[in-house]
């Protein structure tokens, strides 16, 4: 039995102090816990609530497994408060037919320590030309299709994608990034790229393919999710979306909350990602959006690289970065989310948005124990991270609120040295 | 000064300390045996992984006028096409005795990241589209030799902008001793954002020719895409070529310059590169100078601190 001690505990009544106790891998009592042979976890002061779900991590198995394979990138996701992560489709071979989506739930369930989706590829080996194989995927688990990584550019394609699938229960997700306006941009297209003299990618590369595909949305009613969101343009479409009653959700990664494309100026890979860095008026516009709930969900784009390929100059770096055990705390640094607001848009909404049915819901008396525990004020500095990569814009910055310990289906996954 | 990575942040009063530099090791290469011992025993490493032969030559003939050692890497039969990193390379090199590198490579920041990794000066020799600080340096040395001084000199530097480090690295080092210069370019080839750069921009060369002391040409950098931002050579040569009748348009002492390799016929006309009024191989020749000026700085403030 496991006793999480006197903390703020999200319920589905709302906040309460309280004790939580969990045995047999579900809650068994929320409230003044007598049980003295408990494995106990001291919470006093620190939020209580459902395990956080990420639903945009790329766990590089199969076929990188040098940069993160699906155990390592469940233990990241463990340390980080996650108890389900959707692994993105761009593997090698891309996740595109059943038998490959259930290799990686296969994976996820060996490593133990959180769930792993998978997400499938919404066209073959994600060439934006013909579509996967959908129907085995869905019956494989796949509730959330994507080419990310890439944009399905063509719009007929993302047409039938959306036809095929609009009466599923599941959402079609967009790497949005028009391939003609971004061609060969390595960050946001403004100042900073002018001097540097690097190639950018613009905000209307992103701002032109959700136009479009808010009209396919019109045209078919599926339900459309967009990733990464990094432009003030975007939400406003988004806002109008939501206004107009389309089934529109939308997710923002940690670093696009925090840095703007002048930390490109450091000529560091680590601040190589797509979509890229935006400007600080964007910056203020996504947390803003966060908070008043236009974007749903935090989503991290994990991104692991090994550090051998990050020792080149920007421009030839591999983009994307790590994100599962900064995400909390990059998250709450930015935003000051208050705890109900944190676990909707990290745990609740990306759960509804992933089709999860047994996470992301409020504590309650006979739920499985996904639990994650948080103190919101303590300040740290990440250094070393339990993923294989270390490629993280966070390292050596104070952050501020941090994962102490996370429960999955009744067990501890991950619990902080204090 | 540790390094010479970028031109920008460059002080008035360290550049003219290159550029009098410069002028006495012009002294040196008109003697009779142009060669002084300054550096004998240090090793100047050239690394250069975008092929350019005009500028790793003019380094290594300033390392062997200050009498250094040179270690020339050359990238089409290196370690590169094998998959080594940069950094690999660079270590590499450090270890077999460098005591200075010259880093020449097609992505921005190459020479920063290679300055984290090595505790040894490293001298930027173009990196991508971003800057080329010798360059500028050689620039000043043979406009302020020509003109005496760049203050209030009016320079249009011209062509294919957006991917041009020399123009990034001249306007700033042009900007910082005095001289008035404005950018033209059709617009696909300008930078998208030149807010707060100390110049002007202009898409018309015609309207801005006659005023100029000084036309500074740039030719087309196809390898990275400047070939895409006009629809065809013949109408870039009609609109921004330096032919006869635009030579014309310019003032009896206004002088042509270009930092090489220049394309006869595109950019500049053919016999106009010959002309009297020409810069262009004053340019090549106190490159030489220049780049000694930044060996020595570096070398020898080195061994001072």
């Amino acid at each position: 039995m496991i006793v999480i001690r006197g903390g703020s505990v999200l319920t589905s009544l709302g906040v309460v102090t309280a004790d939580v106790a969990i045995d047999g891998g579900v809650i068994t009592e929320i409230g003044q816990v007598d049980q003295d042979h408990a494995t106990s976890i001291d919470a006093t002061g620190d939020w209580v609530g459902p395990g956080l779900v990420d639903i945009h991590v790329h766990l590089r198995e199969p076929g990188q497994e040098w940069k993160e394979d699906i155990a390592s990138g469940s233990a990241a996701a463990a340390a980080g408060g996650f108890t389900a992560v959707v692994a993105m489709p761009n593997t090698v071979p891309a996740i595109d037919a059943g038998h490959r989506a259930g290799f990686v739930t296969d994976q996820g369930r060996k490593a133990g320590l959180c769930q792993v989706v998978p997400a499938g590829a919404i066209t073959i080996d994600r060439k934006g030309r013909e579509l996967s194989h959908l129907d085995e995927l869905w019956e494989a688990g796949v509730r959330l299709f994507t080419d990310d990584g890439d944009t399905v550019a063509d719009a007929g394609v993302l047409r039938r994608a959306m036809e095929y699938l609009a009466d599923r229960d599941c959402v079609i997700a967009q790497h949005a990034e028009d391939p003609g306006l971004s061609a060969g941009g390595h960050m946001h297209e403004g100042a900073v790229s002018s001097r540097l003299g690097i190639a950018g990618s613009p905000a209307l590369a992103e701002e032109t393919v959700v136009a479009r595909d808010l009209a396919l949305v019109r045209l078919t009613g599926a339900a459309y999710h967009v990733q990464h969101v990094s432009t003030a343009g975007t939400i406003e479409m988004l806002r109008r979306a939501k206004a107009e009653g389309l089934p529109v959700t939308a997710e923002v990664a940690p670093h696009h909350l925090v840095f703007n494309h002048s930390a490109v100026e450091s000529m560091d890979p680590d601040f190589k990602m797509y979509p890229p860095l935006r400007t600080a008026e964007d910056v203020a516009e996504l947390g803003s959006a966060l908070i008043d709930g236009t974007i749903d969900a935090v989503a991290t784009d994990h991104a692991p690289h090994a550090d051998y390929e990050q020792e080149v100059p920007f421009e030839e770096a591999p983009r994307g970065v790590i994100g599962l055990e900064t995400s909390v705390a990059a998250t709450l640094s930015a935003t000051a989310l208050d705890q109900t607001t944190l676990f909707q848009r990290m745990s609740i909404a990306p759960a509804a948005i992933a089709r999860l049915s047994d996470q992301g819901r409020p504590l309650e008396v006979g739920r499985t124990a996904h639990v994650t525990v948080i103190d919101p004020v303590a300040e740290w500095e990440p250094d070393r991270f339990v993923s294989r990569s270390q490629n993280s814009p966070f390292r050596g910055r104070t952050l501020r609120g941090r994962v102490l310990a996370t429960v999955f289906a009744g067990e501890i996954t991950f619990e902080a040295s204090r | 000064m540790k390094h010479l990575l970028t031109i920008e942040g460059i002080g008035r009063p360290e550049l003219e300390d290159l550029l009098d530099l410069g002028d006495r090791f012009i002294e040196v290469l008109d003697r009779e045996i142009p060669k002084v011992p300054t550096l004998q025993g240090r090793t100047v490493a050239t690394m250069f992984f975008e092929s350019s032969t005009r500028t790793r030559l003019s380094f290594e003939r300033a390392a062997r006028a200050l009498s250094a050692d040179v270690l020339s890497f050359a990238p089409g039969t290196s370690s590169v096409t094998k998959g080594e990193s940069l950094k690999d390379t660079a270590l590499t090199l450090k270890a077999m005795g460098a005591d200075l590198m010259v880093v020449r490579h097609q992505a921005t920041g190459a020479a920063h990241r290679v300055a984290q990794w090595v505790d040894i000066p490293v001298i930027n020799g173009g990196d991508g589209a971003h800057q080329h600080p010798t360059q500028a340096l050689l620039d000043c040395l043979t406009l302020r030799r020509h003109f005496g001084k760049l203050d209030g000199l009016r320079i249009g530097i011209v062509g294919d902008i957006r991917h041009s480090r020399v123009a990034r690295s001249d306007l700033q080092a042009f900007a910082t001793l005095g001289a008035h210069v404005t950018l033209v370019a059709p617009p696909t080839l300008l930078p998208l954002d030149t807010t707060g750069w100390p110049c002007e921009t202009a898409v018309d060369l015609d309207g801005v020719i006659g005023d100029l002391d000084v036309v500074y040409l740039l030719r087309i950098q196809s390898e990275r895409g400047g070939a895409s931002g006009f629809s065809s050579l013949p109408e870039y040569v009609r609109r921004f070529g330096l032919d006869d009748r635009r030579f014309g348009l310019l003032h009896p002492e206004a002088v042509v310059m270009h930092p090489g390799p220049m394309n006869r016929g595109v950019e500049i006309a053919p016999h106009i590169a010959d002309h009297a009024r020409t810069l262009i191989l004053d340019q090549v020749f106190n490159g030489v100078a220049a780049r000694m000026a930044v060996l020595f700085r570096l070398l020898t403030a080195e061994a001072g601190s």
